[in-house]
């Protein structure tokens, strides 16, 4: 009795991933008509674009709330892509991976005060803020480097006119209060 | 390896502290790294959600026009029970032949210039110059004089007249094509492009879009832009206005081999019939050519077989000349209103109300049927201002940013040269835009697209309340997550992800479950009077566009005021053809109560003005700008 309990609740869980997951990939995939034959495109047609494929599969899985690393989301890429790598990504590949994903809640978000501590790890000399310049090296340079355009989009909202600093327990702060 | 682990790992000797420290560094960095995407992608996908409100609201917006044409329709199959009450209204609203037997000169001439207009001041024939000064003019918020505008449209009309239902141009190694969309309404855009068009006939080129249409502009308010810029002359220059949008090609061939249009195409499209057809007669979406006969039972079937009207003794303005037979109306509409789709095949666009989706295989038979490689279109606001379908076949061109909202799309153009690769160019205008931050541009788009889908919801709160109810059998006020979000979509029609939506819009406990009566609790919509029933204000209010077109073309004078008389009649061919249950005399009472009748007639625009929407969290909002 328990047990049939327990599988219809996680039914229910799963269904209700399923629809979680299928909003997402809508509203990144502009062509589909509540089909579930569902592709997105890849960056196939468009010079200059940057791999196609990570781009908007990325956002689309960050977007239901894991925050995988570079890495790991080719790797969970490698899992849906097609055998012959068409540039596409099926729905029906994509749902059972990334059911499985939040089932198992793999690629926990980082908890506020694990960020504020890499930020203070690497303002070595605890000022309470990194200049410019170090948080562009340190993010270019290490681990793994922003683009160009992430490190500007990143630099637009965490300096200080002012200081032209970033005092990061602000930025933080202010980024957790704009997802709330 | 665990990106979130910060611990050190062993002692290590001195040689290793600087490995130590170097690898703690290299920790922290994929930590804000892998944080920073995470929230960036997330700011992306709010902002794509923000998109996807608008458009879908825009599109219910313009499916509400199938209706509203039907039921022009209606009006018009019950023309001799209206004639027969009022042939004054009936005159009023099929007579919308234009008089302008009168000469342009004759008009324009009786149109003067005072010394004291610091406007810019055209000189015919138009060049290069008058383009630049109109541009400076406009820069500094400056009108251009109704003479001018005049002057313009009639120019335009005549020079458009001498043209083909296409333009067919030719790339030349020298010459490079740029292809771009006009996007909102603007007077000023509209008098830069005419004029230019005036100056370079054989360079540039223009087609017509679906909202180059007098229906259209009622209401999308470009008509009450203009008939507020132009007080004296509006009502001319609305005229001629609609007869140079009757007068634009339907499109342009590039190299007999890229077809350019503004919507799309369908399974039926016939390029052979339609560079034959007089497209003058196209007035609009909403007005479909229908036959007025002696016998009423036969109109319907005549219709469909696409008979030409047959006049009724000079009772009706609109003789058979003015009318294109319903097919070949029907296949200009589809030009202007299709939208391609992924699916194959093709169906009614139900979104728009009007044309049809296309899938790839369409795209092939009619690409293929007439010889031709490439469709380039617009119609659809894509977030980085173009996209490319159909196999590389058919490409959507978007030119303007910030369509919907600051930072909602990109605007691109395209440039072809004879190898045939387009070029893309993409923007987003406003300093304003790029100095902020993501984001803010996002919290801006998304309050506004929230704030809008709240509005849609109130206008539908009563069919919205008993869907909720249907649902809530042990009538608990609360729903699964599941039955809330089939009960919207159902109810509103709008194709939205409702699940990631929700925190925005109702309160949830803590199970999960929807508290769904809290979707109406920042909201509602203020009562004019305030004894009024709430659901003949929601009523009033959800139809209030509608309304304000129909009250639009009987107001042929365009005076604003409408007789009491005229306003009753209208209700209840309303009432009757969209089956609202709202007793004649309730909105009597209201019409009076609200002391709009002056001399026994309605200003409908401060009628209809007075439905508008309150939002409580509104003035929170604006101290700290942030969304709610």
């Amino acid at each position: 009795m328990a047990d049939d309990k327990e599988r219809e609740g996680t039914e229910l869980v799963v269904a209700e991933y399923h629809r979680k997951i299928k909003e997402a990939f809508e509203v990144f995939d502009h062509e589909a008509n509540n089909t579930v034959d569902v592709r997105i495109k890849a960056g196939a047609f468009l010079p200059g674009l940057s791999s196609g494929v990570s781009r908007e599969i990325g956002t689309i899985i960050r977007s239901l709330g894991c925050c995988p690393s570079e890495g790991e989301l080719h790797d969970l890429i490698a899992e849906v892509e097609e055998e012959e790598p068409t540039g596409y990504i099926r729905y029906e590949k994509f749902l059972p991976v990334m059911t499985e994903v939040l089932l198992e809640r793999r690629y926990r978000p980082i908890p506020e005060d694990t960020l504020l501590r890499a930020f203070e790890v690497l303002d070595s000399s605890k000022r309470g803020f990194l200049t410019r310049e170090e948080l562009i090296k340190y993010m270019t340079e290490e681990g793994e480097p922003f683009s160009q355009e992430e490190m500007e989009e990143m630099l637009s909202a965490a300096v200080d006119p002012e200081s032209n600093s970033i005092h990061y327990k602000d930025y933080i702060a202010m980024m957790v209060v704009d997802e709330s | 390896m665990s990106t979130h682990d910060l611990e050190d790992m062993g002692c290590g000797t001195s040689s290793s502290t600087k490995d130590r420290k170097s690898e703690k560094a290299l920790k922290a960095a994929l930590v804000i790294q892998n944080w920073y995407r995470g929230y960036s992608a997330r700011l992306k996908a709010r902002q794509r959600y923000a998109l996807t409100i608008f458009q879908s609201i825009e599109y219910a917006d313009e499916q509400g026009q199938l209706q509203l044409s039907n039921f022009f329709s209606f009006m018009l199959e019950n023309y001799t029970q209206i004639h027969e009450k009022d042939p004054e209204l009936v005159a009023r609203l099929f007579g919308r032949t234009l008089q302008d037997s009168k000469d342009r000169q004759e008009y324009v001439s009786f149109v003067d210039v005072p010394d004291s207009y610091n406007g810019p001041r055209l000189q015919f024939p138009l060049t290069f110059t008058d383009i630049d000064l109109l541009v400076e003019a406009f820069k500094q918020q400056q009108i251009l004089h109704a003479h001018y505008v005049l002057e313009v449209l009639f120019e335009t009309k005549r020079v458009l007249k001498q043209m083909p239902n296409f333009t067919q141009v030719k790339t030349s190694p020298t010459k490079e094509i740029t292809i771009c969309d006009r996007g909102k309404h603007s007077m000023e855009i509209l008098m830069i492009l005419f004029v230019s068009f005036l100056v370079y006939p054989n360079d540039l080129h223009l087609n017509r879009g679906n909202h180059e249409d007098f229906m259209m502009n009622l209401r999308y308010g470009f008509t009450k832009e203009i008939l507020h810029k132009y007080k004296l002359h509006g009502k001319k220059i609305l005229q001629i206005l609609e007869d140079v949008y009757t007068w634009l090609p339907i499109g342009t061939i590039i190299d007999n081999e890229i077809l350019v249009i503004h919507g799309g195409i369908s399974e039926s499209t016939d390029l052979n019939l339609l560079h034959r057809i007089e497209r003058h007669k196209m007035k609009s979406v909403l007005m479909p050519p229908i036959s007025i006969d002696e016998d009423q039972d036969t109109d319907l079937k005549k219709t469909k077989t696409g008979a030409n009207v047959v006049p009724r003794e000079g009772k009706t303005n609109e003789s058979p000349s003015e009318q294109l037979p319903k097919h070949e109306w029907e296949q200009v509409i589809d030009i202007l209103w299709s939208d391609p789709r992924g699916k194959r095949g093709c169906y009614p666009n139900t979104s728009r109300g009007g044309g049809c989706y296309f899938g790839p295989d369409i795209t092939s038979k009619i690409l293929n049927k007439f010889q031709l490689k490439m469709l380039i279109r617009s119609h659809e606001c894509k977030p980085e201002g173009y996209e490319i379908c159909h196999d590389g076949k058919v490409v959507t061109v978007f030119s303007a940013s910030n369509y919907y909202e600051e930072g909602s799309n990109r605007g691109a153009y395209i440039k072809l040269c004879c190898d045939m690769t387009p070029r893309f160019f993409q923007y987003q205008v406003t300093r304003a835009t790029c100095l902020r931050p993501l984001y803010q541009r996002v919290n801006t788009m998304e309050s506004s697209a929230i704030r809008i889908l709240k509005e849609r919801m109130l206008s539908r709160k009563t069919d919205l309340i008993r869907a909720f109810q249907l649902q809530d059998r042990s009538k608990s006020g609360k729903l699964s997550m599941g039955q809330w979000a089939f009960s919207m979509e159902n109810t509103l029609g709008l194709n939205l992800p409702w699940r990631s939506l929700s925190p925005h819009l109702v309160t949830t406990d803590k199970n999960g479950n929807i508290n769904y009566m809290s979707t109406f609790q920042d909201i509602h919509i203020q009562k004019p009077v305030k004894e009024a029933q709430s659901t003949l204000i929601e009523t009033l209010y959800r139809y209030r566009s509608d309304l304000q077109i129909i009250f639009n073309v009987i107001d042929s004078d365009h005076s604003g005021l409408i007789s009491m008389e005229e306003f009753r009649a209208m209700w209840k061919l309303f009432n009757s053809h969209y089956s609202i249950h709202i007793e004649d005399f309730q909105v009597d009472e209201l019409a009076e109560r609200m002391d709009l009748n002056k001399d026994g007639s309605i200003d409908f625009n401060e009628f209809l003005k007075a439905f508008y929407v309150v939002h409580k969290l509104e003035k929170l909002n604006k101290s700290d700008g942030q969304s709610p």
